[in-house]
């Protein structure tokens, strides 16, 4: 038993399919569209390649939101990472972030100059790195939603147990909560129903999700990454959106508990405090992110080096701020495939292997080309 | 970005870091964000760290439950 395996049978899953069908056509009857944003990049990720878009009824939408912490990165969090780069920093890094376009340049291109850019698998790599060039300053891309804040601000913690001084974090944390509150309070954004990311909740708790079911009468569902995950999610939310209902259920009970994980939140209030974040194509969004305690300067790259973040200019034509708010499926961009691919990324949500238009690309362009999609 | 796999621990080291197989390869995981990693215990692994404990209890229901819904189509079938 590996508990990955048993989630991906698809004897199960064609009985969830049936099951689902049935529940498209009680709401047909009822002359009911519904539309379920997965937040998560990796639900998108895992709806892509399972091809689970392709088996919901016509009146069942999957909408991909601003859950791939890439995606989301403004363009002016590059730059500042160029300009330190320039300084003669080592900057670590997610391999996510190596191509993601800046206001004129990306790391790519920076490293090609010359500049020192090094990936990193794990958060620990960074202050490895600090340790054996004890004359260079590390600078870490300190991105990610809860899932990932975790790791990134240990390296704070291991770098005060180990007395490194020449490491720090460039943070561009974001939240999931304020973005939901966000893209509910916008009233172009049609959203019935949140299937809510699955390890962000294992930090978070699925409670965190109570004022989206009790104030917007939004059903929301914690689900996991596995496709059988993914179709009982969806099965739940059905059921929900038939009885008019609007509440919290965590189907991924195996790993999710209704507060989170104490010790992660604890890690987090001991470094991190609320600040006001960028989001690429939707702004500023209060209180959405989290910034090193004043306490902790020393590990701020923007203090420690005086280079603050200042928000980007992105490609005129790139429409990532409307597919990353669901307004915009990545097929409708003018850019999608034609300019913008893979190869040739113009905007972030092609750049990283979780953004929308990545998975539309990878997965879904060649059924639509030949007819076969939705 | 947020992926994170289940791990089962095979060796709890001196450092406190924990080793973990999945599918035959051995991964270092450090396991300071958890309660209740012990030996033969499921994490769930997000770059380099355990995020959470697998509650195999809780997953075994699911699993239960799935299996009735395969169950009930079945019977469906042969009623008709």
């Amino acid at each position: 038993m590996n508990y990955i395996d048993a989630f991906r049978d698809p004897d199960v899953a064609v009985q969830f399919v049936r099951l689902i069908a049935e529940q498209g056509r009680a709401l047909a009857a009822q002359g009911r569209r519904v539309h379920i944003m997965e937040v998560c990049g990796s639900h998108t990720m895992a709806i892509g390649r399972y091809g689970i878009r392709e088996l919901l009824p016509e009146n069942v939408e999957l909408i991909s939101g601003p859950g791939c912490p890439v995606c989301v990165t403004d363009p002016g969090y590059i730059d500042a990472a160029i300009a330190l780069a320039g300084q003669g920093a080592i900057l670590a890094t997610f391999g996510d972030m190596i191509r993601v376009p800046g206001s004129e340049s990306d790391l790519t291109r920076c490293r090609s100059a010359g500049g020192d850019v090094r990936v990193c698998y794990s958060p620990s790599a960074a202050v490895e790195i600090a340790q054996s060039h004890p004359d260079r300053e590390v600078v870490f891309l300190a991105i990610g939603f809860e899932t990932t804040i975790v790791p990134v601000v240990s390296i704070v913690d291991e770098a005060l147990h180990a007395g490194v001084r020449n490491v720090s974090l460039l943070t561009a944390f974001k939240l999931v909560p304020p973005a939901l509150h966000a893209l509910l309070a916008d009233k172009e954004i049609k959203i019935d129903a949140y299937l809510c990311p699955a390890h962000v909740s294992a930090v978070i708790g699925s409670q965190a999700y109570e004022p989206f079911a009790a104030d917007y009468h939004v059903p929301c569902v914690v689900a996991g990454f596995e496709p059988l995950d993914i179709l009982y999610g969806v099965h739940g939310i059905l059921g929900q959106v038939l009885k008019n209902e609007a509440r919290v259920d965590n189907q991924y009970a195996r790993v999710v508990r209704p507060g989170g994980n104490p010790k992660a939140q604890a890690r987090i209030a001991q470094y991190l405090e609320p600040a006001d974040a960028v989001w690429r194509g939707i702004g500023v969004i209060p209180a959405s992110g989290l910034g090193l305690r004043p306490a902790f300067a020393a590990y701020d790259a923007e203090r420690k080096f005086g280079t603050p973040v200042r928000v980007g200019r992105q490609h005129a034509g790139c429409r990532c701020g409307d597919v990353i708010k669901g307004k915009l499926r990545p097929t409708a961009c003018p850019l999608f495939a034609k300019v913008c691919t893979p190869d040739r990324p113009v905007g972030p949500c092609m750049v990283s292997a979780e953004g929308t238009c990545a998975a539309y690309f990878k997965y879904t362009l060649r059924d639509e080309r030949q007819g076969g999609g939705k | 970005m947020c992926l994170a796999v289940p791990m089962k621990i095979v060796e709890i080291r001196a450092d406190g870091k924990g080793v973990a197989e999945l599918e035959g390869s051995r991964h270092i995981v450090d396991l300071s964000l958890v309660s209740g990693a012990r030996l033969g215990v499921y994490v769930i692994v997000h770059a380099g760290f355990a995020i959470e404990t697998l509650d195999q209890e809780e997953a075994d229901a699911t699993l239960a439950l799935f299996a009735e819904i395969v169950q009930s189509a079945a019977e469906d079938k042969v009623a008709q």
